[in-house]
């Protein structure tokens, strides 16, 4: 980046009960960009060039993961974001969101093990040839944590089709060497799909958290290329 | 009026938490017990005297937001 030029605005969405908000804003801000918390009462996103909505435990979890916080006020300028092809990063209850209000396809249900899973997993990159995904490879595997109880990603059969047949998966959950095998799915995703993003490619979901490793003293730097790659494409 | 809302996982979506309850029972003797399905029930108290008025907002309630028709079904009751 050039010295002096601005650095590009990230807008950060703060739910009642978001938790992961914090840690969004320090990895916007350690990956160059300028984070800027938006809360959900909003009707704009301050003027942000891209938006991540985070994770945590919007309005509890009541009624399903997701549901309520994807009808706040500010979910209406989210969705006239994405839809002017505009970058959008939804990280596990923000995936989430991006569901429920229908800018991602399928619908989380409850893990398999019916637990609370918060551990690292491995996953395989499937694209990297889109802005958000710039700093990735197709192939490389990553080591990121997962912390979710409805991770379980489902949709009807023609969905998954559609999918896969679009190549819209971005991330699977992979053994640590990248192969895909049932005992590394750790909610029972179909398809093992961990992150998505559309067919324009500008709105992407995940359930693994690369807000929390961006430092090595974390655990590592895994979630760094997203970061930047999402505050660059601001 | 009242209104009651019932939600459940569509019939072709595995439901594990009603499968760990059928297990539960049947450890405790209720073999005859084959299948269990946990769903959401949500009492309404709605104004308004027209009840096909009245279903058919709580139903556009439900696509919009009360159940999510990828995974779930709904079923509206007016008392």
């Amino acid at each position: 980046m050039k010295a002096g030029r601005r650095r590009p605005r990230v807008a950060v969405v703060i739910f009642p009960g978001s938790n992961c908000d914090r840690d969004t804003l320090a990895a916007v801000e350690a990956t160059g960009g300028e984070a800027v918390p938006v809360w959900h009462q909003s009707r704009d996103l301050a003027g942000c060039g891209s938006v991540i909505l985070p994770g945590g435990f919007s309005y509890g979890d009541y009624l399903r993961a997701g549901a309520m916080a994807a009808h706040s006020p500010v979910m209406a300028a989210v969705r006239r974001h994405a839809e002017a092809g505009r970058p959008v990063l939804g990280i596990c209850n923000g995936f989430q969101m991006l569901l429920e209000i229908g800018l991602l396809p399928g619908a989380m249900l409850m893990n398999r093990t019916l637990r609370f899973i918060c551990r690292d997993v491995h996953l395989r990159v499937e694209r990297d040839d889109v802005p958000l995904l710039t700093y990735l490879r197709r192939g490389q595997v990553l080591r990121l944590p997962i912390a979710h109880k409805e991770g379980n990603w489902f949709a009807p059969p023609e969905v998954v089709r559609e999918v896969e047949s679009e190549g819209t998966v971005v991330l699977r959950y992979c053994t640590p060497g990248g192969g895909l095998d049932d005992g590394a799915n750790p909610n029972g995703a179909l398809n093992a799909i961990a992150g998505l993003v559309n067919s324009a490619g500008n709105v992407l979901g995940l359930m693994p958290h690369p807000e929390r490793r961006v430092r090595g003293i974390v655990g590592g730097e895994d979630g760094t290329p997203l970061i930047r790659g999402l505050v660059e494409a601001a | 009026m009242q209104v009651e809302v019932r939600v459940k996982l569509k019939q072709q979506v595995l439901d594990p938490q009603g499968e760990a309850i059928r297990r539960v029972l049947a450890g405790l003797g209720y073999s005859e017990v084959e299948q269990v399905r946990v769903g959401k029930l949500m009492l309404l108290e709605v104004a308004g005297g027209d009840r096909e008025a009245v279903r058919a907002r709580v139903e556009e309630a439900c696509r919009e937001v009360l159940a999510n028709t990828v995974i779930e079904e709904f079923e509206v009751r007016l008392q």
